[in-house]
């Protein structure tokens, strides 16, 4: 808590509060109604109030074959581009918070470029480079895009926790005798971990939900997205898309909240031991 | 004497290859950065910036009217196409919509960011963070879907207006020129709402990183000096707020001039950036005209970066 913003005994006014208030109800009440929707028993139109509820829908997504084969490509999609962007990530942090050297900023800027056009511009380059070098599309296009605009993610946390960990701390471990690869195991990695799970795990929930990119890098194979980008345009049973979009808000807000806690976490120790 | 103790002591701790490389790091630290450096430089380097220039490229190529097939000899003809009235209006109309939806999410982060920066505390202060980062991190695909229910002639938007006997203004709303249409998830405003939800979370965090920044006392003190509320907001807060609200315009300009999903799903048929790169490089097969169209964000957001630049927003990331 920053000790500026204590001063200000005086409390919000009701204008602000309500603003506020209206602002963060924009933000959440579009999500709540998917909820509402996966148990609607109105399946050709998006009726509301919806006419009955019912379970039914995730018995019928349950046995649906092309659901399951989207939910596994996209996990193993996101799993494969979540550690190499863990290693790539990790490694360029390492080089960019331990030292200072000539085109560090340009590095930096490398990194964070992917995310930082439009995905389309990244979908599309990708595309064309595979089509110039006669690479077919396959699982590993996907990834290939994917581990590309996770990176950043995973060297982000990567970079503020090494910054925050003292250099000290490693002198001493070389001072007491340990070599690089010992101080490696033994001190930087466990002040790593946590940042790096979190990284990994918000890499992870951008990679299994990416649709733009993945659009152009994917050839006939539909991963979890894409599956729903079709149902979308071409709606075939409108409530069972509602259950997966249940589903898929889910599967990425619990790895969203374990990082959130776990780089928390990680800021506490780490303003302590300062 | 020194060296003898050292190299005593490198044999007895054992020194096998590994320990012997490790040594070899630690002495020279440049050799050490390299091997840190070569994979994801490797990696975004060739992957990367690769099939950028490739694409760049591109678009000076041209495509033969005849026969369909690229032509791969040098000229700017691609982009004498690019600026065809037809083309321009695409431009306009998706600057235009990013202009609007930055303006728009701009006031209403605000409040929002003012609240968590200056009166949310402990706990109420990680429940804003986490209610800002949740949908930042959250499925863009399903945040879109929902407003395909909530648009829809049937769904709940016409139903609050009906319930309020509103639903006069919403048909005046939607006769409208140019904004209106024949439903609202066929028309402007419908987009318009996709953009504004979808870019807001960019927005509330920058503007909040720079609020915190402002000293409470320099707002007590205006007060003391006899400003209004409104004064003190116009003169003290907004100019301080400035390079987070640039911070955050970048984000919501830059992303809604290649995004192609959002006016797909919901909006008029009338394509955006995003969407004629996607229709040329897809369906046409004009891979040079569709590499034309995406330096057109690239280079406005180049001039966007230099003025946010000389606002000093980067110190607001």
């Amino acid at each position: 808590m920053r000790s500026s913003g204590q001063t200000t005994g005086t409390r919000a006014s009701t204008g602000l509060k309500v603003a506020a208030a209206a602002g963060l109800a924009f933000l959440h009440l579009p999500l709540l109604l998917i909820f509402l929707y996966a148990f609607t028993t109105e399946e050709k139109s998006y009726q509301f109030p919806p006419p009955g509820l019912t379970f039914k829908w995730f018995a019928v997504a349950w046995a649906r074959d092309d659901i399951w084969a989207a939910i596994s490509l996209s996990a193993q999609v996101a799993a494969v581009s979540t550690l190499i962007a863990m290693l790539l990530g990790t490694l360029a942090a390492g080089a960019v918070a331990r030292s200072r050297f000539f085109g560090r900023e340009t590095v930096s800027l490398l990194i964070i470029l992917p995310i930082a056009l439009p995905g389309i511009i990244t979908g599309i380059a990708l595309r064309s480079a595979f089509s110039l070098a006669e690479i077919p599309f396959s699982f590993w296009t996907i990834v290939l895009g994917h581990a590309t605009f996770c990176v950043v993610v995973v060297y982000n946390n990567a970079v503020a926790r090494l910054r925050r960990a003292s250099g000290s701390l490693i002198e001493a471990s070389m001072d007491l005798g340990a070599d690089g690869f010992q101080t490696f195991r033994l001190v930087i990695l466990p002040n790593l971990a946590t940042a790096l799970l979190a990284g990994g795990m918000l890499a992870f929930a951008l990679s299994f939900d990416e649709v733009i990119v993945t659009t152009f890098t994917a050839g006939q194979q539909s991963t979890l997205p894409i599956w729903m980008l079709t149902e979308l345009v071409r709606p075939r049973q409108r409530p069972v898309t509602n259950v997966v979009a249940v589903f898929v808000i889910a599967v990425t807000f619990i790895p969203i909240l374990a990082a959130y806690y776990l780089t928390r976490e990680g800021q506490h120790s780490g303003g302590e031991g300062k | 004497m020194a060296d003898a103790a050292l190299t005593s002591n490198a044999v007895e701790r054992g020194g096998g290859g590994l320990r012997r490389f490790s040594d070899v790091l630690v002495t020279r630290p440049r050799l050490l950065l390299l091997i840190l450096l070569a994979p994801p430089l490797v990696w975004l380097g060739v992957v990367y910036l690769g099939s950028l220039f490739a694409l760049l490229l591109q678009s000076f190529f041209s495509i033969d009217e005849f026969s369909g097939l690229i032509q791969h000899e040098f000229t700017l003809k691609t982009y004498g196409e690019l600026l065809q009235p037809a083309n321009l209006d695409i431009i306009l109309r998706t600057v235009t919509m990013a202009a609007c939806v930055t303006l728009a999410s701009a006031a209403i982060a605000f409040p929002i960011a003012y609240y968590a920066a200056r009166y949310a505390r402990g706990r109420w202060k990680a429940l804003f963070y986490l209610a800002v980062m949740l949908p930042l991190w959250s499925s863009y695909l399903v945040r879109v879907y929902s407003w395909k229910l909530i648009l829809a002639k049937e769904g709940i938007l016409n139903w609050v207006f009906a319930e309020l006997h509103l639903t006069w203004l919403l048909d005046v709303l939607l006769a409208l020129p140019v904004i209106g249409g024949p439903s609202l998830s066929i028309s402007y405003i419908g987009t318009f709402l996709v953009f504004l939800y979808i870019w807001l979370p960019f927005m509330i965090l920058p503007i909040q990183a720079s609020l915190e920044r402002v000293p409470g006392s320099l707002i007590e003190a205006s007060g003391d000096l006899g400003a209004t509320p409104r004064q003190a907001f116009a003169t003290v807060i907004l100019p301080l707020a400035l390079p987070g609200i640039v911070a955050g315009s970048i984000f919501t300009f830059s992303l809604t001039l290649g995004d192609y999903i959002i006016p797909q799903i919901v909006g008029s048929s009338r394509l955006f950036i995003g969407q004629a790169v996607y229709t040329h490089q897809g369906t046409a097969g004009n891979i040079p005209l569709a590499a034309a169209f995406t330096v057109v964000p690239i280079v406005i957001m180049g001039f966007y970066l230099w003025g946010a630049k000389k606002l000093g927003a980067f110190n607001a990331l």
